[in-house]
């Protein structure tokens, strides 16, 4: 049987825990506002550039741009890793970890030759531990993203898609599908493939056939496919930003209901002590009287 | 004669959505107008002025490069950064011309000099914008 002070400090222990759980999912759910009205202000660029790039895609050749053509012998590979910097947020960054080195080990075993990207420290040190090449990383910068990281991000690989140093670029982030609900999201940055012409309504679908163009076409799509690059890359940021914050949130409203049952089974276990010890103190006195009288 | 639903979108934020009664746009292969009933148009956009008329006003906006979409009488223009002219953080600006200008001047090979460039074309026309409110 614990002693009753035992007891009692580790109902303030918890209690302490349960302060800094709770306030953490009030900043969790604080920021994570902010990250979802970013990403509602993004939302009407990035689907304007998705509409433009199909249209445009629709009327060139296929493999009219080397960022759309398909290589025929791939034999190396990069992955941008978005992940988080901070843990505490329950499976969200394992998730991604799991399904990025998952990955890379399909295209290992594909014979092409692996390298990462990282931006958060988590990712970071788990393709360090993991052995693979590093081509940079960006820790501590989760935080503070701007379009100008996506930037220096996609400049980077696609210099080294268009050097012949990879032959494909993938990026793996956290999806923010909805609050309970953060699955990791691989995609194919490079060769890029066209979306989908049928996401345009069909209105503008007629009125889009006599479009001037300046400059022509292939030119106007060599400028429009690394900044497409760049808004892939920017929403990844953004998505993974928001659903940190979410799977921060979850974790720590669990962490806090956990705190709660641990207090109460504690508190129900000081109370049993306190009577125990009352009571043995009662029949110690009651025997002694009877003693006396004797 | 009518007028064009104009809208200046950023990564970041809308920065423009209004009536406008004529918009000039510094395209790649020169400046463009654009007034109401334009026909269809798609142009790429360098660093430079973009300027569009509301009620009889002229307003000035910084854009970083980007996209011009002009499609049923709606312009879009896509933007890396775009600012009005009194977002313009001018101090910010001068010192950014400054060191574009020294690091053009020392020219060595450590200096990556189509970046300084392009940094000196976005300062000097963010200046010039600023000087215009």
């Amino acid at each position: 049987m614990p002693s009753l002070k035992d007891v009692k400090m580790k109902i303030v222990g918890v209690g302490k825990t349960k302060q800094i759980t709770k306030a953490m999912n009030m900043v969790a759910s604080a920021k994570l506002r902010g990250a979802q009205a970013r990403i509602e202000r993004f939302r009407p660029y990035a689907a304007k550039y998705r509409q433009v790039l199909a249209d445009l895609t629709g009327k060139v050749e296929e493999n009219a741009h080397p960022l759309l053509a398909e290589r025929e012998e791939k034999k190396s590979c990069a992955i941008v890793m978005v992940t988080s910097d901070r843990g505490l947020c329950g499976s969200f960054n394992g998730n991604i970890i799991t399904r990025a080195l998952g990955l890379a080990r399909e295209k290992a075993s594909a014979g092409m030759a692996v390298s990462f990207a990282c931006i958060g420290r988590k990712g970071r040190d788990a393709a360090r531990k993991a052995g693979y090449a590093m081509l940079t990383s960006y820790a501590d910068r989760m935080g503070s993203i701007d379009f100008a990281l996506a930037g220096s991000v996609a400049a980077e690989v696609i210099q080294g898609y268009e050097t012949l140093t990879f032959d494909e670029v993938w990026l793996v982030h956290g999806e923010f599908v909805s609050m309970g609900h953060q699955p990791p999201r691989a995609l194919r940055l490079l060769p890029l493939k066209a979306p989908e012409a049928g996401e345009t309504p069909q209105e503008s679908g007629e009125a889009r056939c006599e479009y001037v163009y300046e400059p022509r076409e292939e030119k106007l799509l060599a400028e429009l496919l690394p900044r497409y690059v760049r808004v892939q890359i920017y929403r990844g940021l953004l998505d993974t930003s928001a659903s940190e914050h979410a799977a921060r949130m979850a974790a720590m409203d669990n962490a806090t209901r956990n705190c709660n049952e641990l207090i109460n089974s504690l508190t129900l276990l000081y109370n049993k002590t306190r009577q125990a010890s009352i009571t043995s103190e009662l029949i110690d006195i009651v025997g002694g009287a009877e003693a006396l009288n004797g | 004669m009518g007028t064009l639903q104009l809208e200046v979108v950023t990564p970041d934020r809308t920065v423009v959505s209004a009536e406008a009664e004529m918009v000039v746009c510094p395209g790649v292969e020169g400046e463009f107008g654009v007034l109401p009933q334009h026909v269809s148009l798609l142009s790429a956009l360098k660093v430079g002025t973009l300027l569009y008329r509301v009620s009889g006003k002229d307003e000035h906006l910084f854009i970083s490069g980007g996209f011009a979409d002009v499609n049923n009488n709606v312009m879009t223009v896509l933007a890396e950064s775009a600012e009005r002219a009194a977002d313009i953080d001018t101090a910010r600006a001068q010192a950014a011309r400054d060191r574009a200008e020294k690091r053009l001047a020392a020219s060595d090979d450590s200096v990556d000099t189509a970046r300084a460039e392009a940094a000196l074309t976005r300062a000097v026309n963010r200046l010039r914008i600023a000087g215009l409110r």
